[in-house]
């Protein structure tokens, strides 16, 4: 779902060993025996070198989402509809630029620097999560992400917790112990426009009118056209595939929108009650690659920030850098 | 460049040239510092995850901020990762048990047994 197809594959300064560039046919066995058990893969641990790779492509690119999605939730912060809601807001986006370090860290460990990490986001060959190319226009857009989005990435991330390497795991078991207070506001503020005024209520409509595709998308293109790897799944760096996670989604959530009156852009969306999965129109894909590649309406206005941001920032981080040492005493 | 973001901070940024190129040194997010926290006074402190920072000071200043805002939290701790030593976990088999070991343990040890035979022996 993170889409994008640049993984790591530069040196930066931490070689990997010999025996890592050319898997040992023994080890990986041993290594496959060991997933396969449910164990752990830990950093220290020998891995293949395509499971180090697309690790690295996975979680920094989950780590880019979460930085940039606090970026269309951020700029509501000032306009957020009251002191709670204000609040609420703030928690979430600082929660996310969390999840974001917490993330960041987890891929470090795999031997890519969070500098290297950051430089390929601004330079726009590591992606971030498609969603966070659509502009939030109103107030009602916040509650759709606050809702839609963090339960999308809910269903993601509680799939991937159960995933094989360790670092990984044990940050989303609390970035979804934090999420679960995300969807939950969402849902609430949510619940409070579709059940308010009539002008609260189209407003609402309309957005989610707006962002269903995207969230269509969340999931990435359908099973039948992806490259679907069999090994990805082996090594438990892909716990479900894409049509199976947006299933999940679509009956967990579309009840729960349907039951407070609204309406959902897709005529053909409906549970099979025979083979229950449900059953839509497919998204415009053609668009998903267009976004991705670059051609959202909010591509630029990301990278720029953030582009601002760490130049802005550059004379802090560099004024505090030299730190004068002190000894230290024992801590207990 | 043209910007009609929605954004009311972007409006006011005057956002440079798209295509410039932005590039981050390496080490210019410093130094990584394991986390532990401890819940409540007169638990063990537990390692958390970790923070990057200058130096220790601001490295608990960031803890506090990333491990501390939700949950019980009375300390915390922070080492710089570096400095931590840890066995190669290549090498894990040395901790293997295959030892008899129970002259360590208190179950090696049958003491009634003794003072039963004593007093029978009375």
């Amino acid at each position: 779902m993170y889409g994008g197809g640049y993984i790591f594959d530069e040196p930066n300064g931490k070689q990997l060993r010999e025996e890592q560039l050319h898997d040992d046919p023994e080890k990986l066995v041993a290594f496959e025996e060991r997933i396969a058990r449910g164990e752990k893969i830990e950093p220290g641990d020998w891995m293949p070198a395509e499971y180090r790779r697309q690790l690295i492509r996975l979680i920094e690119q989950h780590a880019h989402s979460e930085i940039i999605g606090a970026l269309p939730e951020g700029t509501w912060i000032t306009r957020a509809p009251g002191f709670k809601r204000k609040l609420a807001l703030i928690a979430k986006v600082q929660d996310e630029i969390g999840h974001g370090q917490l993330l960041y860290n987890a891929a470090e460990t795999l031997g890519k620097s969070r500098e290297a990490m950051i430089n390929d986001l601004l330079s726009g060959k590591s992606k971030y999560s498609n969603v966070f190319n659509y502009p939030a226009k109103t107030w009602a857009d916040v509650t759709v992400i606050g809702f839609l989005i963090d339960a999308a990435a809910i269903v993601n991330q509680v799939a991937n917790a159960k995933g094989s390497y360790g670092p990984y795991c044990r940050a989303l078991e609390r970035i979804c112990y934090e999420e679960s207070f995300h969807l939950k506001q969402g849902h609430d503020a949510f619940i409070e426009l579709a059940t308010g005024t009539p002008e609260q209520k189209a407003m609402l409509q309309d957005a989610l009118n707006r962002w269903w595709q995207p969230i269509m998308h969340f999931f990435g293109p359908p099973d039948k056209t992806s490259q679907h790897s069999e090994k990805l799944m082996q090594w438990k760096v892909k716990m479900a595939s894409n049509d199976e996670m947006r299933n999940q989604f679509l009956d967990s959530y579309v009840p729960k929108i349907w039951e407070l009156g609204l309406t959902l852009p897709d005529p053909a969306l409906r549970k099979n009650p025979d083979t229950g999965r449900w059953e839509y129109t497919d998204p415009d894909w053609n668009e998903f690659f267009r976004v991705i590649n670059g051609g959202g309406p909010c591509n630029a206005e990301r990278l720029q920030v953030r582009k601002w941001a760490e130049e802005e920032g550059r004379w802090v981080r560099k004024a505090l850098m030299n730190p004068t040492e002190r000894r230290s005493l024992p801590v207990a | 460049m043209s910007n009609d973001s929605l954004d009311p901070r972007v409006n006011r940024l005057k956002l440079g040239d798209a295509n410039a190129v932005i590039k981050v040194e390496e080490g210019e997010n410093w130094n990584v510092y394991e986390v532990f926290h401890q819940e409540k006074r007169g638990a063990h402190h537990e390692h958390v995850g970790c923070v990057h920072a200058p130096d220790p000071q601001l490295a608990l200043v960031f803890a506090k901020e990333q491990f501390a805002r939700r949950k019980k939290c009375v300390n915390l701790w922070v080492v710089r990762s570096a400095d931590i030593l840890a066995f190669d976990v290549e090498d894990e088999d040395m901790f293997a048990n295959n030892l008899e070991k129970n002259y360590r343990d208190a179950s090696g040890f049958k003491v009634m047994e003794k003072i039963n035979k004593f007093k029978q022996s009375k």
